[in-house]
């Protein structure tokens, strides 16, 4: 390496360097260029559309934004304390549901037929459906009097047993697609198979179904949303409540906004942990 | 007192029986190479012995304890018995001297210090005490190898498993995977090694068993087998390496 910086390259190789810096001006200046150009066009014909006032008035008023952000943001509140929970328990579950499916021993046959039975059941269920039948059911089967179900309870609970279905058929295809090779050389240092699933399978198949998994993720952050049914004052719950006030669609706008950001650093972090992994763990660029 | 002992080893794939009454005793400190063509068995001869693969008759003694017995901990076992398999054996996600240190710190509980004094010193010995910290897919296949095989001994096992570890690298790489097997083989490790390296075993094993067809055809001392093999199986098979 030292040999290699130390040495004046050939007049053809700074040629092409020259070159290559050329090609990587002209790319931004041409990708800036469309850009504008995009957002020129989008504007001008929005403009036009004989609608658009109207549209812009009922959906994008900055006033009526400002009137309803206090709600609103209190109410998203609600949601990111159900998100936290959420993102624990099914955690914990789809990673169960998910061990369960790879188990092998016919003696756990039950086990595993039920866990089929579970992913498939509640892959195919509206969450909305899940949300009603915990939401109103729980509380329908009167248990101990005088107690009460806070709604958030509920809501986790329900997007719990939605997402876990979906959490663990991503990480079991994880585990699945870590090769067979690996658990081998790991029972041969003697590891157990708890063991070799917590230090070697696991964390590999983790890498592998990291965006899909995500993807769940940022699917849930906004299903939390729905909570809202079950009657809780959640960020979309307040924004109806401010839209019937002010006869103005803008706070739903709004709340829509709060769960885009959300998900944005969500996306972001993904992006970026992936790229590091494989930067680290894998030879060479990929072409 | 033999390090290992199989008696009337049985195995089956369905219909195809694979091993057909093995028998074989090893002392201390033999390196032990099996030859013969592919689908012979010798891979299968060795995942049963780490009891990868469970057999259909006959006795495994690992010492003097009968390792073929169901009731055996099988994850205590192949503690004991170090294992390299043709390739894929490091964990990609893991860099080198955490694969080196992993069956010392999650098997044996050494303290973390104390293995990774070892793993450094076994890393120092193969050259690669530099590439500590990369992980594996930044080492050659031969480095890789060569990394596997100490980890396979960096818990001090009783018995070195290698099975065609040599078969997936390029030819310049093959010696110093080989160099390696060589001074393990002198310092008194005992191995078994299935290979298909037939100058190798020549020079290094003390004793080259061929496997047809699921039995030992012949075994002896390198000199005897490669010399004045007596088995005409043996004779064809090693033509076709000489040839």
């Amino acid at each position: 390496m030292t040999n290699e910086t130390a040495r004046q390259p050939s007049s053809i190789e700074l040629d092409r360097r020259a070159f290559r810096r050329q090609q990587a001006t002209r790319s931004v200046l041409l990708s800036v260029g469309s850009t504008l150009l995009f957002a020129a066009v989008v504007v001008v014909t929005l403009s036009l559309l004989p609608g658009w006032p109207r549209v812009r008035d009922t959906f994008f008023d900055l006033g009526t934004a400002a009137q309803a952000w206090p709600r609103v943001a209190n109410g998203f509140l609600l949601n990111l304390r159900v998100l936290a929970y959420s993102v624990i328990t099914v955690s914990i579950c789809g990673m169960a549901l998910a061990l369960l499916r790879t188990l092998r021993s016919p003696v756990l046959f039950p086990v595993r037929a039920l866990a089929t039975g579970y992913t498939d059941l509640f892959r195919g269920t509206p969450l909305i459906v899940v949300l009603y039948l915990v939401g109103f059911g729980i509380p329908g089967l009167q248990g101990p009097r005088g107690v009460i179900i806070p709604t958030e309870v509920l809501g986790t609970i329900a997007i719990t047993l939605t997402y876990s279905a979906y959490v663990s058929e991503v990480l079991r295809a994880g585990i699945e697609s870590v090769h067979p090779s690996q658990r081998l050389a790991a029972r041969s240092l003697g590891l157990s198979h708890g063991q070799s699933m917590r230090i070697v399978i696991i964390p590999q198949a983790i890498r592998k179904v990291g965006p899909a998994l995500m993807n769940d993720f940022v699917s849930m952050q906004k299903d939390v949303g729905l909570i809202s049914i079950l009657g809780a004052v959640d960020a979309i719950r307040a924004a109806g409540i401010e839209t019937a006030k002010a006869f103005n669609f803008t706070p739903y706008v709004l709340a829509g906004l709060l769960f885009v950001l959300l998900a944005i650093p969500t996306i972001r972090l993904t992006d970026w942990y992936t790229a590091r992994q494989r930067r680290r763990e894998q030879m060479g660029s990929i072409v | 007192m033999s390090v290992l002992r199989l008696e009337g080893i049985h195995k089956n794939y369905g219909d195809a029986a694979v091993l057909r009454g093995i028998d074989l005793a090893v002392d201390a400190h033999e390196v032990i190479a099996v030859i013969g063509a592919s689908g012979s068995g010798k891979s299968t001869l060795l995942r049963a012995i780490n009891l990868l693969e469970p057999i259909d008759d006959g006795q495994i003694w690992l010492g003097e304890q009968d390792i073929s017995d169901p009731r055996t901990k099988a994850d205590a076992v192949r503690a004991r018995i170090g294992f390299v398999f043709q390739h894929l054996n490091l964990f990609p996600h893991l860099s080198v001297i955490d694969n080196v240190t992993l069956a010392s710190r999650h098997v044996l509980r050494v303290p973390i210090a104390e293995a990774t004094a070892t793993g450094m010193a076994l890393l120092e010995r193969i050259g690669l005490a530099d590439k500590a910290q990369e992980y594996p897919d930044r080492l050659s296949g031969g480095q890789q190898q060569r990394a596997a095989i100490v980890r396979a001994v960096a818990t001090n096992p009783e018995l070195l498993l290698l099975d065609e570890v040599t078969s997936a690298l390029d030819p310049e790489l093959v010696g110093e995977v080989l160099e390696l097997v060589r001074e393990l083989g002198a310092e008194g490790t005992t191995i078994i090694m299935a290979t298909h390296e037939m100058a190798f075993a020549r020079d290094v094993a003390t004793r080259v068993v061929f496997l047809d067809q699921g039995v030992i055809a012949e075994e002896g001392t390198p000199a005897q087998v490669f010399g004045a093999p007596r088995n005409a199986r043996t004779k064809e098979f090693l033509a076709r390496f000489t040839a």
